[in-house]
């Protein structure tokens, strides 16, 4: 006998929990609070495991479980064979289970007190945090760092979740003052909802199922709590935008702008404005493969079709025309870093904020926030797991809005661009200058006025290599014969630059990023004055060079890489520093035991053990002729 | 077979023109296929040579049908590149190259001819080494071969307890290994795309879908999938606790096994002397799904590669395998 079933029907069931679409929520807490007990729980319960996984779970129970001869959920969730037989969990895991009302992702973040990135990932993308406490233990340093991060990220609910109850004989005395303590740091920071729950993980108190031990507690159940939770967020009622991802173009008539809507809604008929060119033009069709919308909101992905041609490109974003992005280069943003090498301000990464990508650097470091105290503190970097307070500097303006208005108009991540990892992440607050005030006063002399008076084309000639190497002999040589010849220079190098300009430097690592940049931004003033401008420093590394070069247009950058074998500069060791440094007595010195990063293209290249220092100087000089910059 | 063409036929020309739909998407799959959507589109707009891993199943039905739809009207951007370890069952070689044609897709077919031809299978050689040798082996010289940049794959999280922790943009060293120590921390929807030459992305668009998601889409969506998955009669030999279905000539049968026709339907597919079959009579989608909702035993319990020991997806990994 069969039963008849109509896809409607099946539809209607599975849709059931489907309807009020998905929640996502993240669980933070300590090690051994028991988060991953709670989430295997969640699965377990809402009948989410599968027999054979449930007959692997007792195996392993047995094997390395801790929690006697009962099934330790636990197990269920440590993925990496690695941090399983460590018995922690060290990365950011998500988990899926479903109930009749709702869908749910569990991003499950670890509590060891490093990984303070791992839970910003996780957080980046949830609507709550449960937060974990341990009933003996109460609130600990972790819990009030963890809230912060919640906070910065712009979660807006949570779930106190005070475990094992058990322990403390369900005592709702204790668990009135933990709710009290908590709220004490935690009430006037802007959450929409606290919602403290008293349970037993392990057994499934309140979780799941009411508690009898516990009936003293009149809320919901965990389980209750984030079904019925509303979690509507307001990115609807923001102005239309729209990054660019793709420029869809299968034929000559058709031109259309791929894009998922961050915000607002989007109907045709409507006026759009490029944030970025300030180009305007009207919504003529929204299309999709299920046929063309007659409006489309928040969170879909489309392909916007225009009622006239105009410039478009990836990274611009589409927005609407009456309500349009801030455009700037300069901004203030709160930063997240998560890179074993430190934030140094003035070094140059990679920003990407929704589809634009661009070279940008920290201007100033205003302060860095002590998350277990809520304290600012002044810092010169910031090291892994590090929140500070930053003013960041881009080389192309960027469209934005406040993370705390529109989250992926405001949310931006930064790249190293050596290694191409992910090294910080930023929530943007506001600009700090429009970028249509950036167009500099229009002098009515210009560099190539003064160059032409020069008869030369400007540039910086940056001589780098090792202590030692010939660097500032050749760099002199040139100088002397470029005047010779009747050219206009200037040089800049460690002795004229470290006694005044840059008195207040040292030479860790900040400071010589920072003592690299002020060279820089002074090189680039004497090209624009129209001189050639010799720069002798050892910078070691790749990333400063690179800052400087960009720094100046195209061509104005000639790196000369002096490239004499250490061996030789150790022989020379004009200073007798290389002695000093083997004796110990000096610290950090380059290609002693502080690296150097050397030019992977450099215009020009010498070896001062092959060539005389004038040889080498003729060389330079040659390759700048046939470069056109003499004129 | 000319089921099959029909089809995917009639498939194909809903992307010739689109219609609007009749009933709209849960709420749920809309997020999920938008976030598909935008991950595709960052690939195909960052990377200079992607590809996607097509390997016949329902994911990889389901993935392409999400592409189709990003890129609407254009074509596919990138082509698509299947393995053949030359074990898969034949419906869906068929199924491959039917669909191929009526969609006008560039299929790049990878075969390890060399292993072919020294007689590797799944019964002498063993399932490690045959996989070793068929599938990883030939995924990496397609790799090699093509420099792609950036490849698709159709896993998801809730498939085993390590992949619950794979980013979507998952980084693979020059050698196309896995380190899950050295993976980037992925925030909002803001996926950093940067690598250097010679390294590459491993993409996976359908992490957040649940297999009970990919059963509603294809229900909802009316999505073509290879008729193995449907139950029917099938001749098939009890093996290790296994329904095995004997596909060809080629499987050896064992003293005393004796191929009988059963109704019997697969929930995932690949090799097919490594793939289980389940009894079943869900002959529609609709039966399909309600067996899904009463199910008990996971999907990939189906698939004999994993169950060689624990953390064994983890090693395929770091070694190039998804
Ligand atoms: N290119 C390629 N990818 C494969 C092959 N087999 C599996 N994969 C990948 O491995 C994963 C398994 O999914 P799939 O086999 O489609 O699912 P199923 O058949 O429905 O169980 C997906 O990420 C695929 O992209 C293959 O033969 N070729």
């Amino acid at each position: 006998m069969t039963v008849q079933t109509s896809r409607a029907d099946v539809i209607a069931r599975l849709t059931q929990s489907g309807q009020r679409g998905v929640l996502r929520f993240l669980t933070c807490g300590s090690v051994d609070d028991g988060k991953s007990t709670l989430i295997g729980r969640l699965l377990f319960d809402s009948k989410l495991l599968f027999e054979d996984q449930i007959n692997v779970l007792e195996k392993d129970s047995r094997k390395h479980g801790t929690a006697g001869d009962e099934i330790d959920f636990a197990l269920l969730l440590d993925g990496l064979e690695a941090e399983r037989e460590q018995g922690i969990t060290i990365d950011v895991a998500y988990r899926f289970f479903a109930t009749e009302k709702r869908k749910f992702v569990v991003a499950d973040t670890p509590g060891h007190e490093q990984y303070t990135r791992n839970m910003a990932t996780g957080a980046s993308t949830a609507d709550v945090a449960v937060m974990m406490i341990d009933a003996r233990k109460g609130v600990l340093v972790q819990t009030l760092r963890h809230t912060y991060i919640a906070r910065m990220m712009g979660i807006r609910h949570i779930v106190l979740a005070v475990n094992k109850m058990d322990l403390v004989d369900h005592a709702r005395g204790r668990f009135h003052e933990i709710v009290a303590d908590y709220l004490k740091s935690a009430d006037d920071l802007g959450f929409e909802t606290i919602t403290p729950i008293p349970m037993s993980a392990r057994y499934g108190d309140n979780v799941t199922h009411r508690s009898e031990s516990m009936s003293w507690h009149q809320g919901p159940t965990l389980l209750e709590h984030l079904e019925a939770l509303d979690i509507d967020s307001d990115v609807q009622n923001e102005p239309f935008r729209m990054p660019v991802q793709w420029v869809n173009r299968p034929n000559l008539n058709f031109r259309g702008y791929s894009g998922t809507v961050v915000s607002g809604t989007v109907q045709p008929g409507d006026a759009i404005a490029v944030a970025q060119s300030g180009l305007t033009a009207t919504v003529a069709r929204i299309v999709t493969a299920d046929g063309d919308l007659d409006k489309a909101v928040a969170g879909e992905a489309v392909t916007l079709v225009l009622d006239r041609e105009i410039d478009i490109s990836r990274g611009d974003v589409i927005a609407a025309a009456e309500a349009r992005p801030e455009v700037t280069d300069q901004f203030a943003a709160e930063v997240l870093w998560m890179s074993g090498d430190d934030l140094l301000p003035g070094r140059s990464y990679l920003l990407k904020i929704g589809t634009a990508t661009t070279p940008a650097t920290v201007s100033s470091l205003k302060y860095r926030v002590d998350i277990n105290t809520y304290e600012k503190k002044p810092s010169r970097k910031l090291e892994m797991n590090g929140i500070g307070q930053c003013n960041l500097s881009t080389a192309r303006p960027i469209a934005f809005d406040p993370y705390h208005k529109i989250r992926d108009m405001g949310a931006f991540i930064l790249i190293d661009r050596f290694t191409n990892q992910t090294v910080g992440a930023g929530m943007i607050e506001f600009g700090l200058r429009r970028a249509s005030n950036i167009h500099h006063h229009a002098m009515d002399v210009s560099k190539s006025d003064r160059a032409q008076i020069k008869g030369q084309k400007p540039a910086i000639l940056w001589f780098t290599g090792l202590s030692g190497a010939g660097k500032s002999t050749v760099a002199n040589i040139v100088e002397r014969k470029l005047a010779a010849a009747g050219h206009h220079t200037y040089s800049l190098d460690g002795d004229n630059v470290r006694h005044g300009l840059n008195r207040d430097l040292g030479f860790t690592d900040e400071d010589r990023v920072e003592n690299i940049r002020r060279i820089g931004e002074v090189g680039k003033l004497f090209v624009d004055a129209g001189l050639l401008v010799t720069c002798s420093f050892i910078s070691p590394f790749r990333s400063e060079r690179r800052m400087v070069r960009e720094l100046v247009e195209g061509d104005e950058f000639v790196e000369v890489f002096i490239d004499t074998p250490l061996e030789v500069c150790m022989q020379r060791d004009p200073k007798g520093l290389y002695k000093k440094a083997q004796a110990g007595e000096i610290k950090n010195f380059t290609g002693f035991d502080s690296p150097y990063e050397a030019p992977e293209n450099p215009e020009i290249r010498v070896d001062t053990s092959q060539i005389s220092a004038e040889e080498a100087a003729d060389q330079v000089i040659a390759k700048l002729r046939e470069m056109g910059r003499l004129g | 077979m000319s089921d099959i063409t029909a089809t995917v036929r009639a498939y194909a020309d809903r992307f010739k023109s689109a219609k609007t739909r009749e009933r709209p998407l849960s709420a749920h799959l809309k997020a999920l296929e938008a976030e598909s959507i935008h991950i595709m589109r960052e690939v195909a707009a960052e990377f200079a040579n992607p590809v996607m891993l097509y390997s016949i199943g329902k994911d990889s039905a389901v993935m392409l049908h999400l592409a189709l739809k990003a890129f609407y009207p254009s074509r596919l951007p990138f082509p698509l590149q299947h393995v053949d370890t030359t074990f898969k069952f034949r419906e869906m070689i068929t199924y491959r190259d039917a669909l191929a044609e009526a969609l006008g897709l560039e299929m790049r077919v990878e075969i390890n001819q060399e292993a072919v031809d020294r007689g590797v299978n799944p019964w002498d050689s063993g399932s490690q080494l045959h996989t070793q040798l068929l599938k990883t082996e030939a995924l990496r010289a397609a790799m090699n071969r093509y420099k792609y940049d950036a490849a698709f794959g159709g896993a998801r999280r809730d498939e085993e307890k390590s992949r619950a922790k794979e980013r979507i943009f998952s980084f693979r060293d020059g050698n196309h290994g896995w380190d899950p120590k050295n993976q980037r921390p992925e925030l909002w929807r803001n996926y950093n795309t940067k690598i250097r030459q010679g390294e590459s992305i491993r993409v996976f668009p359908l992490s957040n879908w649940t297999e009970l998601d990919i059963w509603q889409y294809i229900l909802e969506d009316d999505i073509p999938i290879v008729p193995l998955y449907y139950a029917a009669e099938r001749p098939v030999v009890e093996r290790d606790g296994q329904t095995i279905m004997v596909d060809d000539e080629r499987l050896p049968l064992k003293a005393g096994e004796k191929p009988e026709l059963k109704m019997v339907r697969f929930r995932t597919l690949g090799c097919y002397p490594l793939t289980g079959a389940i009894l079943s009579n869900a002959t529609t989608l609709e039966e399909i799904v309600l067996e899904m909702l009463t199910a008990r035993t996971s999907e990939r319990s189906g698939r004999l590669i994993d169950h060689d020991e624990a953390g064994s997806m983890e090693k395929k990994k770091r070694e190039g395998y998804f």
